[in-house]
């Protein structure tokens, strides 16, 4: 009876001790980071300085300049031009994480079938782009996409085409470069949860007469599902934001949402109108990151339970 | 190369077609690096056509005075962030793994992680607009207090995964012995988490070494660093010198990653 009250006590000086632990993070983000978007809430309900930076008026301008234009009248008309942004920069990043997750599953399950002493280097090469810097990556593209690149120089030596195609700053180029940078994002969540898969399973499926096929699909599929979401949500979210592809590859004439919210504190100066653009991004984000915290909730109270 | 993607019998392990397809994947992860690393060691002014080996672009680089400037300034900002960044990530994976449950344990792993969850451009916003508000214009040092922020999380993870694969019996072992909190701390637990903590540091060094997003949105003049710097010159167009710069960032990065993958790789 004497101990519990010293474990206790023992117990709530261990939990200050990890407390004062955080602490320090907790103080650098919030005073750096949450502070800051609260800050960006606050300037996104103000005027606009045509100097940069805004003035402290309240004004709704910003949230009312996503969706419509001032007319000379002051009245207010319909206008998709952001619209079209928004929806193009959902369009492409969706397309992205497609067209990832078609590339990533079978390099994950091939990844997953090798001998394990092979596994740690392939994987490293796998990381290894990742950690190279985004902006140089991207650009080393424009030398094989160029009309004088690489690619065009090849198909025209070999006699294939007279005309170089264009093929820099177009939607292609920036989904390229996309599916190029997020791809590895696919492979590593996806292998991860066949990394421990029983090999027995696949013996048992094709003892039972389902071809290769088949055994993919019943038998790999569902146990790589978890990392098949994971891997979406890695590649979906980024993308949504994404800056240097479209800059770069898209030639600046194909905006995503990214290069507007930058624009706004660059050329155009409206930063309550970038405020307010960056805030519908988070919430986009954080629509989808809590969508998935409450399906991998679910899951694991569905696992308790049984 | 090739043997690594081969096998000579088909197991029930075996995919038909996967291997070729991962073998095709690798080339697309690596076509564009080696064109670039190629094309820097061109004799050539047009940066597309191979005409001969050269170093002149690297000579080009190094004398460019505002390229070793921005260089300079990168370098500075990424070891002040890495590690400043590293130390607050290791009290907070010591606190988050080792010490008692507290209450909003899972609040704070969620704090820790948001500059890796939220878009780039939403933290340099966010960043600019603190900064703009309290009319803080500390230079260099307006860069460091906004990479320290997003380096947290890359230093975090590889030190939090290292203690929580640690054998927690060493550390009982010493307790049994009668040494005291501190002295365990200091003889047996961070000895054994070093190679964790250099891992995050290196990750957190690269990671500031190569972003462009936040700090093109919170630096000022006379603060431009090496990415900043690199994107100013694509603007003007592609030249064989960017070449040469990029492929010297790009081995600064395979270094470090390798060296952080050595000593992950090391066993306690």
């Amino acid at each position: 009876m004497h101990a519990l009250p010293i474990a206790n006590a023992l117990e709530r000086r261990r939990a200050f001790q990890s407390f004062l632990g955080v602490s320090p993070a907790l103080i650098a983000i919030g005073l750096f980071l949450i502070v800051p978007i609260l800050i960006v809430i606050g300037y996104s309900l103000m005027e606009a300085n045509p100097y940069g930076g805004v003035n402290k008026v309240f004004s709704s301008d910003a949230y009312i300049s996503l969706l419509f234009q001032r007319q000379l009248d002051d009245s207010l008309a319909f206008a998709d031009s952001y619209l079209i942004i928004a929806l193009r920069s959902i369009g492409i990043a969706g397309l992205t994480t497609v067209i990832t997750l078609l590339i990533g599953f079978p390099v994950a399950v091939w990844l997953a079938m090798q001998p394990a002493n092979r596994r740690g280097l392939l994987i490293f090469l796998i990381t290894v782009p990742f950690w190279a810097n985004l902006l140089i990556r991207t650009y080393a593209w424009i030398l094989l996409l160029r009309n004088t690149g690489v690619i065009n120089n090849s198909l025209m030596g070999l006699g294939v085409i007279d005309q170089p195609l264009q093929l820099l700053y177009t939607d292609g180029a920036v989904l390229l470069g996309l599916v190029y940078t997020y791809a590895p994002f696919v492979v590593l969540p996806i292998y991860a949860t066949l990394e421990k898969m029983d090999i027995r399973l696949l013996e048992a499926a094709q003892d039972l007469y389902a071809g290769r096929l088949r055994t993919l699909r019943k038998v790999v599929l569902p146990i790589a599902k978890p990392g098949i979401i994971a891997g979406a949500i890695l590649t979906f979210v980024p993308c949504l934001g994404a800056m240097i592809a479209p800059e770069l590859l898209g030639g600046g004439t194909r905006m995503m949402l990214g290069n507007l919210i930058f624009r706004q504190f660059s050329d155009a100066r409206n930063w309550p109108f970038g405020a307010a653009l960056s805030l519908v991004l988070m919430a986009a984000v954080m629509l989808v990151l809590t969508f998935y915290a409450l399906r991998a909730e679910r899951q694991r109270i569905a696992k308790g339970g049984a | 190369m090739i043997g690594l993607f081969k096998r000579n019998t088909l197991g029930v392990q075996d995919f038909p077609g996967f291997g070729g397809f991962s073998f095709l994947f690798y080339l697309y992860l690596y076509a564009p690096i080696v064109v670039l690393v190629a094309f820097s060691f061109n004799a050539n002014q047009s940066a597309t056509v191979w005409t001969g080996f050269s170093l002149d672009w690297y000579r080009a680089a190094f004398a460019n005075q505002a390229l070793r400037q921005a260089a300079g300034n990168s370098l500075l900002i990424a070891v002040c962030a890495s590690m400043v960044a590293t130390a607050i990530a290791t009290l907070a994976a010591l606190g988050t793994s080792r010490g008692a449950k507290f209450k909003g344990l899972q609040l704070t792993m969620g704090a820790i992680m948001l500059p890796l969850v939220l878009p780039e451009i939403v933290v340099g916003v966010a960043t600019l607009a603190l900064f703009s508000t309290i009319g803080l214009s500390l230079g260099y040092g307006n860069l460091i207090i906004a990479h320290t922020v997003f380096c947290i999380p890359f230093a975090f993870l590889p030190i939090r995964a290292r203690l929580n694969d640690m054998d927690l019996s060493l550390e009982q072992a010493s307790a049994d012995l009668y040494a005291g909190p501190w002295r365990t701390f200091r003889k047996v637990t961070l000895p054994l988490l070093m190679p964790g903590i250099f891992s995050g540091l290196m990750l957190a060094f690269i990671v500031s070494l190569d972003n462009f997003v936040i700090s093109m949105m919170v630096s000022q003049a006379g603060t431009t660093t090496l990415p900043i710097f690199i994107f100013g010159l694509l603007r003007m167009g592609v030249t064989p010198d960017v070449n040469a710069v990029s492929t010297l960032i790009l081995g600064v990065s395979v270094l470090f990653v390798t060296l952080s993958y050595l000593l992950g790789k090391k066993k306690s």
